[in-house]
């Protein structure tokens, strides 16, 4: 059967890609950053999963405003970065598992009545690569198969809190059900505070983040009754990304391991996040 | 439970345009204009002529208007959505830290948006709601 280890919770900023795909990891400005995130990758190494799902969001790059699914499941062979409108990310094509995918969403429709969209076509963005190469470096190839699951997070009404953690509830399921003898981790996404837009843009509130990543560990459930509102206030417009990493915490065991914590501000507008985590 | 009215609360926080229906409804030609950024044959083609180009898109005066001149924030008021009006911003050659000094409120500079950030970002204490920036 297929066996779930761990979890892992990271932003996703593009200029974190930007850094690594121009060799800028060690400049004073970066080398705070990646120093933080080499225990992750060590774990990563050790752990060696044959599947990550990544919980992420698109930045207007495969889905337009022509249609916005809630939640979607990329069930593709493959999923080539996306150009945005700098050339595609000098990264490997992930390779799909579309039987997991189909297993994954057969199992969320059917036994737990969450209704994702299928998605047999699909170029993933920062979202997704960052994490990836956060994760990995520079392989020639991911060592690890993906299974895109990207949330609607730009457009209001986002999924809320309590919608993720209950996904992610639903996901573990269909994991642990699956006959394969494979190991997944999930990884959630995006986060923590920053602003992009308005006259508000350059918001960073690391209290607030901090709380976050304590309550991730100890108190999910508490998280899962913020309203938007207070997200959109307290962690910025876009900041209200770290819904996602519910999925993740959904996902795991009430009680968790914290086997890694970072945090450090700024990457480019952003607050940079890390949470590595694993079932008791 | 929230109720969708209720929820409007988010129109409380300042500098900070959410993008709700309305503001979908409002912005869709100008956010599709800008995604259509994403080929090189339409950047080839707004390069050429802009506005030529925009007329493929049906855009208010004031958001082609906007367009032309750049203005990130008007662009925002009239429906735009970051990540969309971003492709313009990359179309320049501009960084998100270029349209975020150029967006804020007090007219700052992309030195003094990056030295923001590197110092911590703009707090929240005193941007959670209008009436504190009301208050000055």
């Amino acid at each position: 059967m297929a066996r779930f280890v761990g979890g892992v919770g990271t932003s996703h900023v593009p200029s974190i890609g930007a850094a690594i795909d121009h060799g800028k990891t060690q400049e004073p400005y970066w080398k705070p950053l990646f120093d933080g995130v080499q225990a992750a990758r060590d774990w990563m190494d050790e752990v060696k999963p044959d599947v990550v799902i990544v919980v992420y969001n698109d930045h207007a790059s495969r889905f337009g405003l022509d249609v916005t699914p809630t939640f979607a499941i990329g069930v593709a062979d493959e999923f080539p970065p996306h150009d945005e409108g700098y050339g595609p990310r000098p990264v490997p094509t992930c390779l799909g598992d579309p039987a997991l995918a189909w297993h994954l969403i057969e199992s969320l429709v059917l036994n737990d009545e969450i209704d994702v969209t299928m998605v047999g076509e699909m170029s993933v963005d920062h979202g997704l690569t960052v994490p990836l190469s956060l994760l990995f470096g520079q392989p020639q190839q991911w060592p690890c198969r993906v299974i895109p699951l990207c949330v609607n997070v730009i457009q209001y009404p986002q999924p809320t809190a309590l919608r993720c953690f209950k996904l992610g509830q639903a996901l573990r399921r269909a994991i642990d059900s699956y006959g394969p003898d494979i190991k997944v981790a999930v990884l959630g996404t995006g986060g923590m505070s920053h602003q992009l837009q308005g006259e508000r843009a350059g918001l960073i509130n690391a209290p607030y983040d901090n709380q976050w990543l304590d309550d991730m560990v100890r108190d999910p459930l508490s998280l899962t009754r913020i309203g938007h509102t207070e997200l959109l206030r307290e962690a910025g417009s876009e900041g209200l990304e770290i819904i996602m990493w519910l999925i993740m915490r959904g996902a795991m065991s009430e009680t968790v391991r914290l086997i890694h914590r970072f945090y450090h501000v700024p990457a480019s507008n952003t607050a940079y996040g890390l949470l590595v985590l694993e079932d008791t | 439970m929230m109720n969708a009215t209720n929820a409007r609360d988010y129109r409380q926080i300042p500098g900070t345009y959410v993008f709700d229906g309305a503001h979908c409804q409002k912005g869709y030609a100008l956010n599709m204009f800008c995604k259509s950024l994403d080929l090189e044959r339409n950047r080839a083609a707004f390069r050429a002529d802009s506005p030529g180009y925009l007329k493929n898109f049906k855009l208010s005066d004031e958001q082609r208007n906007a367009v032309l001149d750049r203005d990130w924030l008007a662009m925002l008021r009239l429906g735009g959505n970051i990540y969309y009006t971003f492709k313009l911003a990359i179309f320049d050659g501009l960084t998100m830290q270029h349209v975020g000094a150029a967006m804020s409120a007090n007219g700052m500079s992309v030195d003094d948006f990056r030295e923001m950030m590197m110092s911590g970002g703009r707090p929240i204490n005193g941007n959670r709601s209008v009436e504190e920036w009301s208050h000055g």
